[in-house]
């Protein structure tokens, strides 16, 4: 055959597909249509078919709703590689599982240390720090302000002393360690940074994050200090130092969870959560930073709420919106700052107090969103954490639940298994299109920083939080346990941890101690150094690290730092 | 609602540092929709800010949320304030993460009912109805 005569053939094959195409389609479209009227037609159960997020689900998702193989390489891509909607690793869990990381903190350090042993005797590879709220919000066990709080719903950290007796006998360069601390982040990782110098370690080989994602305390979690201009500053300073001193090191782990939890729907969490991290972007480059010098350390956290396939294609929408985001408008070169990484953690608001034991299969469907939606890391919630801290049986049936889906569910054997799914992409695409469309509201409101200022993200999140209370109490959406299935007796059965009352006095004698034995002199003079420092718009990484070093507190430092920054006051509303 | 309902003035206080106020803006909305009139106070508040609020406000009822454990604190230490402050006829309530057996010894000392996670809101209002009822036969 010539090569017109093949050509010839090879069109005429063409002709045929298409032709076999068409009809398929308008025969497709023909049965549709019936089976629209069958469904019209019959009976359907009196409940809404929402999602948890107020989003309306149809009954039956077709090619009309999302033809996945269209534009393959455009919208989904292979996993690890650009847009990263099928995973941001090339072999995701043929490789490497997710890391199984439980958030852990209570009472002193001293009493956290052997947990931590415990934890990582047992085979656990990654710490993460659950600090109690006065060192959230900057403030000494011994501060007037800290009275009551002191080591209950975390570690009490007020001095790199008390960093170092976390960490005693934990080598820090080879465990990676995450600290959820965000108000005085950059002071927790002079702590951190100094005490691995202690142990002979140096910033370069640290690896570990922290969350330090400051926009979305002042939108939901609250733990803040500064006014968000000086708190952005030490971020990008934070950016800044670790880009040349603790290149392993996340600076930063953009946090949707707070978001969610304070009751935001899946888009508003998704969005909220992107959006504040192209902020950081924008700030890192107005800076004068090069994006792929520090976008490659930008880390995600979400939430994975109840609505198994809502939850699913959030995972999967991050990351092509962020890829999408870091490549096309921020000029973004290296693959590494298009793919976004996350943490998951299950979530704490849908546990009920009313049969708790119910919420291990909560969690167990949330962690398998987790899982299928392809996270780096995950939290699994405690039963019993609507009652008090989890006890280790608690903590343990949690960690149980991850090896179960890990070891045998067989989910993590193929990558995105969904993909492909008409409900799934359908949906992916969805919350792509809702996230651009808050974001085109945020630049209406004139930013992240003005839209906080006014109070826009607070009322978006109070009001679907109110809205879910509102459909919970009318009985249109059923809690099991609580609106729905209750048992006579309220009476809760199972057992809560109790902290120990003498940790407050424990903790302020050590703070007493400390205060006598280090040198005055030098503690003046390192905060001494720091006041400039924040006046003069330096790096202030450096100067809080010779304060640490010179064991000033938290709250001194902090205080030195608020001396020039002054404090945030947050627009009161509900 | 009724006409009484009108007058039963509430400060809704978030003590502590804890900064979880999803639980204390509802229930303050809830409250403002079944007529009640709502002070909320923002969130990290000392015990001597709300009770200093609920005097200049001359609130019937102090409801406060609390989720960081420090519960056992806060409750005794408010109330006491108020006491002091010559407000012992204020309700003091509230609710968030409080084990049964320390909402049996709050209100053992003359604190109201606490509310845990997965309550009604109409049931807090019907609570604070009832007391604020059942106080002016006094």
């Amino acid at each position: 055959m010539s090569t017109i005569e093949k050509d010839l053939v090879t069109r005429s094959e063409l002709a045929d597909a298409i032709a076999r195409r068409e009809t398929e389609l308008r025969d497709m479209k023909a049965r549709l249509a019936e089976w629209e009227d069958a469904y019209a037609s019959t009976p359907k159960r009196e409940v809404s078919f929402s999602t948890i997020s107020g989003r309306e689900i149809h009954p039956l998702y077709t090619p009309e709703d999302h033809s996945g193989a269209d534009f393959y390489l455009e919208d989904l891509g292979f996993p690890g590689e650009y847009p990263f909607t099928r995973g941001p690793y090339t072999t995701m869990y043929r490789t490497r599982l997710w890391t199984m990381r439980q958030f852990a903190g209570f009472a002193t350090a001293e009493e956290t240390n052997q947990r931590y042993k415990y934890l990582l005797e047992h085979g656990q590879t990654g710490l993460s720090v659950a600090f109690d709220f006065p060192t959230l919000m900057g403030y000494d066990s011994d501060h007037p302000r800290s009275l009551g709080e002191v080591g209950v719903c975390g570690v009490a950290i007020s001095s790199l002393a008390d960093m170092e007796t976390l960490f005693e006998g934990i080598p820090l360069d080879q465990v990676s360690v995450s600290m959820t601390i965000n108000g005085p982040a950059i002071i927790l990782l002079a702590f951190y940074v100094a005490a691995a110098e202690k142990q002979g370690v140096s910033s370069k080989v640290l690896r570990g994050t922290v969350q330090n994602d400051i926009l979305k305390e002042y939108q939901a979690q609250h733990a803040w200090i500064f006014p968000p201009e000086p708190a952005l500053r030490c971020i990008v300073d934070m950016f800044e130092w670790c880009s040349d001193h603790a290149p392993k090191y996340n600076p930063i782990s953009i946090s949707g969870y707070h978001i969610r939890e304070a009751g935001a729907t899946a888009a508003q969490e998704l969005a909220f959560t992107l959006r504040n991290g192209f902020e950081y972007v924008e700030r890192g480059i107005a800076r004068g930073l090069d994006v792929d010098a520090f976008a490659p350390r930008l880390s995600f956290f979400f939430d994975v709420h109840n609505d198994f396939f809502e939850e699913i294609a959030k995972f999967r929408a991050a990351r092509r919106i962020w890829a999408r985001g870091m490549r096309e408008r921020y000029g973004a070169q290296d693959p590494d700052s298009w793919r976004l990484r996350t943490h998951a953690q299950t979530a704490g608001v849908s546990l009920t107090a009313q049969q708790a034991e119910n919420n291990i299969v909560r969690v167990a469907y949330q962690a398998m969103a987790a899982a299928l939606g392809g996270t780096q890391s995950l939290h699994t919630n405690s039963m019993d954490e609507t009652l008090s801290l989890p006890t280790e049986k608690a903590v343990r049936i949690a960690l149980r639940t991850q090896q179960i889906l890990a070891y045998e569910t067989g989910v993590p054997n193929t990558i995105d298994p969904l993909a492909g799914s008409y409900f799934i992409e359908s949906l992916t695409d969805q919350l792509e299109a809702e996230t651009m469309d808050i974001f085109r509201r945020v630049e209406e409101l004139g930013g992240v920083v003005p839209g906080i200022e006014e109070g826009w993200f607070q009322q978006e999140i109070s009001a679907s939080a109110m809205r879910q209370q509102r459909e919970i109490e009318a009985g249109q959406r059923l809690v099991v346990g609580v609106n729905a299935f209750t048992e006579g007796s309220e009476k809760v059965e199972i057992d809560t941890l109790k902290i120990d009352a003498s940790v407050e006095e424990r903790q302020k004698k050590r703070m007493a101690d400390l205060r006598g034995r280090r040198d005055d002199a030098r503690v003046e003079s390192t905060l001494a150094v720091l006041r400039e420092a924040c006046l003069s718009g330096e790096n202030l990484m450096s100067p809080i690290l010779e304060c640490a070093r010179a064991y000033c507190t938290l709250f001194e430092i902090r205080h030195a730092m608020e001396e020039v920054f002054g404090s945030y006051k947050e627009p009161v509303f509900f | 609602m009724t006409e009484s309902d009108q007058k039963i003035r509430v400060l809704v206080a978030k003590p502590g540092l804890d900064g979880h106020d999803r639980g204390a803006k509802v229930i303050a909305s809830a409250f403002r929709d079944a007529g009640f009139e709502v002070i909320y106070t923002g969130l990290h508040q000392t015990p001597e800010m709300i009770v200093s609020a609920a005097v200049q406000e001359d609130v019937d009822v102090v409801a406060m949320s609390v989720l960081s454990g420090a519960h056992m604190t806060l409750f005794p230490r408010v109330k006491k304030l108020l006491d002091e402050a010559g407000a012992d006829d204020v309700l003091l309530t509230g609710g968030g993460i409080i084990p049964e057996d320390d909402v049996a010894t709050l209100e053992a000392q003359g604190i109201g009912r606490l509310f845990g996670p997965g309550t009604a809101t109409t049931d807090a209002i019907a609570y604070i109805r009832e007391w604020y009822a059942s106080r002016e036969l006094v």
